[in-house]
């Protein structure tokens, strides 16, 4: 199963180049970027958080990377999605079919819609290990049940015959899991997996997600809104915000020097343990409409430092430190 | 401080469920099993635990949406199970509730400004003109502006509707407000103009909360007390500092090791759980906790822990 390693120059290769990403959706009220001139890139066994509030194109930048953005409205424009070099935006739809699940899983929110509530387990789960792997019945068998163990489900081979109603929301999540690892992908996107979970089942999974991760060396983006779950699951993190990236970095240094005035918003407007602070911080007015942006910082009508320039022009990417870079007029050069 | 506003003791509520294949059989789910505890006046009281817990149960016993199976609810000094009509009309006035989503909790085709007098209309206090000014007042009160009186709630977005229906939660000047989950469903930015807005109404007005939440340190950050509860059972309850930074219970220690870390590289203890909770159908005998707690001992198995004050809070735990 081991993927030959592309040959490719020094330092280690990402699993998945985002380049100048830009999906958009045309509505009644007129023609939203969605997605707008997102890049980033995501190496073997790391993990990139994407935060950001809901509309800010997190979801959507998802679904650009996999080609499942709902058509006829949303249309992906411009950019690059490279998977280990190779341009997904450019493959056939049939291409596509056989590089979703098998080499890009998704986790999805809720268990029950991944799950078909009227098959068992074990028909759910032999399908994609079928598929991939061309196995038939008692190995076939066989692989389901090193999947379920695989993810911590006690005795896999009964659960093989259960349905999905008569497992427990966190059992859920992991069934989904084994069918995520099935491949194994070389990119998993788990898209807030735990947010329907309790909280130690939550802390179950997230150990899970890691250990996964590490076994099979996986690249996984990692989509939430719980800046905890980032700080303890992430390498690196992406802030989103109207449909870009306003910043991106290693997560020990957004957590503690952010450069983007909204994250810096974010990160003191959420109670923390231990800091008790009469009053949090708020972040004034409401995140933007999409459809009607002014020209400009998407942030500026909402940020305490804004300037006359943030309202006139959008701000270039810059660099403020290694690996470090933010969209905002405070750290342009002039 | 004085007297407490709400004392509660012993109390239970068990739910019958039907079992079996023809549901012949019925068995009982000790949903809220004698618990006792008490919430001053001004104060808040956060409520945390995983579903299943008993925290809605026990907000619902104290809404008085639901009927105790035993024990008694206090409130102001008075048994409100003993209480005759008149007094439990001014029981329900003085406790109101928000709720977690305020797309579901607000009528659609009501304006706002009759959504916000219908507590007024049901008490049946002021008159018409009297309502309208009262309405302004709460409008005002909550930050929105007074011609929102004539809109519907589809007009606003889900912090404005939250702030609605706080609104109407604070129309006949409650003594307490339940908050159910108030901002688990509002994005991130939000949040905080909300629990900011509900700090500033308890200063102003005086209220006490009975706050009910999946994040803990929202719930440590707005509560004087913290009460956390297993199945049906309280295993830690004291100040909320002292719970949320120097938990005892192994059940406290791994809720709270859940939540956001004081700093990245804090040493915090990290404790997670095996197994998943039980069913409160057939809860474990001796300590409920024990068959997944970490540091279980043989007698947890056998004897049910009660309550005893360790370092300033009351722990349920064999180990203190």
């Amino acid at each position: 199963m081991e993927e030959a390693s592309p040959p490719e120059s020094v330092g280690r290769p990402s699993v998945l180049d985002v380049r100048d990403l830009g999906t958009h959706i045309v509505t009644r009220w007129g023609r939203v970027r969605a997605v707008d001139g997102v890049s980033f890139a995501v190496g073997e066994g790391e993990t990139l958080g994407l935060v950001g509030e809901s509309g800010s194109g997190k979801s959507m930048t998802c679904l650009s990377i996999v080609r499942l953005v709902p058509r006829p409205a949303a249309r992906i424009v411009s950019g690059q999605v490279l998977l280990d070099g190779e341009d997904l935006l450019v493959k056939r739809e049939s291409e596509m079919q056989g590089i979703r699940g098998r080499r890009v899983a998704m986790i999805l929110q809720d268990p029950m819609s991944s799950l078909n509530p009227v098959f068992s387990i074990g028909m759910q789960i032999r399908e994609p290990v079928a598929s991939y792997h061309g196995l038939r019945g008692r190995s076939l068998t066989e692989r389901a049940t090193t999947l379920l163990a695989a993810v911590r489900i006690p005795s896999p081979a009964e659960r093989l015959r259960a349905f999905p109603h008569q497992l427990s929301g966190g059992m859920r999540q992991r069934v989904v899991g084994a069918m995520a690892i099935a491949g194994p992908p070389r990119l998993l996107i788990a898209d807030e997996p735990t947010t329907s979970l309790d909280l130690t089942i939550q802390a179950q999974y997230l150990n899970l997600l890691k250990e996964l991760q590490e076994r099979h060396r996986l690249a996984m983006i990692f989509v939430t809104h719980n800046l905890g779950i980032v700080a303890r699951m992430c390498d690196a993190v992406a802030v989103m915000y109207a449909g870009r990236i306003v910043e991106l970095g290693p997560v020990a240094r957004i957590f503690k020097a952010p450069a983007h005035p909204y994250t810096q918003a974010l990160l003191e407007s959420v109670p923390r343990l231990g800091v008790r602070a009469g009053r949090l911080r708020v972040i004034e007015g409401q995140p933007p409409d999409l459809a009607h942006l002014a020209p400009g910082c998407a942030f500026a009508p909402r940020c305490p430092q804004a300037m006359a320039r943030c309202r006139a022009e959008a701000p270039p990417e810059t660099t403020v430190g290694e690996g470090h870079r933010t969209r905002c007029w405070l750290h342009a050069a002039a | 401080m004085g007297a407490p506003l709400v004392e509660v003791s012993d109390l239970t509520k068990h739910f019958p469920v039907r079992k079996g294949a023809l549901g012949w059989s019925t068995v009982l789910v000790r949903a809220v099993d004698s618990i006792s505890f008490t919430l001053a006046s001004g104060h808040t009281l956060g409520l945390v635990g995983e579903s299943g817990c008993g925290k809605t149960t026990t907000s619902k016993l104290i809404l008085g949406l639901e009927r105790p199976t035993a024990g008694v609810i206090r409130f102001a000094g008075q048994d409100v199970l003993a209480l005759d009509r008149e007094g439990r009309r001014h029981w329900r006035r003085a406790v109101q509730a928000v709720f977690q989503d305020p797309y579901a909790s607000l009528d659609p085709r009501m304006r706002v400004g009759s959504i916000v007098a219908e507590p007024l209309v049901i008490a049946g206090e002021l008159d018409a003109p009297g309502r309208r000014r009262r309405v302004g007042e709460l409008l005002d009160l909550v930050g929105l502006p007074a011609r929102a009186a004539a809109l519907y709630p589809h007009e606003f977005s889900g912090g404005q509707r939250q702030r609605i229906a706080i609104a109407r939660a604070l129309a006949l000047s409650p003594k307490l407000v339940v908050l159910d989950e108030p901002v688990s469903a509002l994005d991130v930015s939000i949040r905080a103009q909300i629990l900011n807005l509900l700090t500033d109404l308890q200063e102003q007005l005086g209220m006490s909360y009975l706050f009910i939440a999946h994040d803990l340190a929202a719930v440590a950050h707005m509560s004087h007390e913290v009460l956390v509860m297993y199945l049906g059972k309280i295993v830690e309850w004291g100040p909320a500092d002292a719970v949320a930074l120097r938990p005892k219970h192994p059940y406290t220690k791994a809720l709270f090791a859940a939540a956001l870390p004081v700093d990245l590289d804090g040493s915090r203890e990290e404790v997670t759980l095996s197994g998943e909770v039980p069913s409160p159908i057939a809860p474990p005998g001796g300590c409920r906790f024990h068959p997944r707690c970490p540091s279980a001992m043989p007698h947890c198995a056998t004897q049910a822990p009660l309550l005893k004050e360790v370092e300033g809070r009351l722990v349920a735990c064999h180990l203190y």
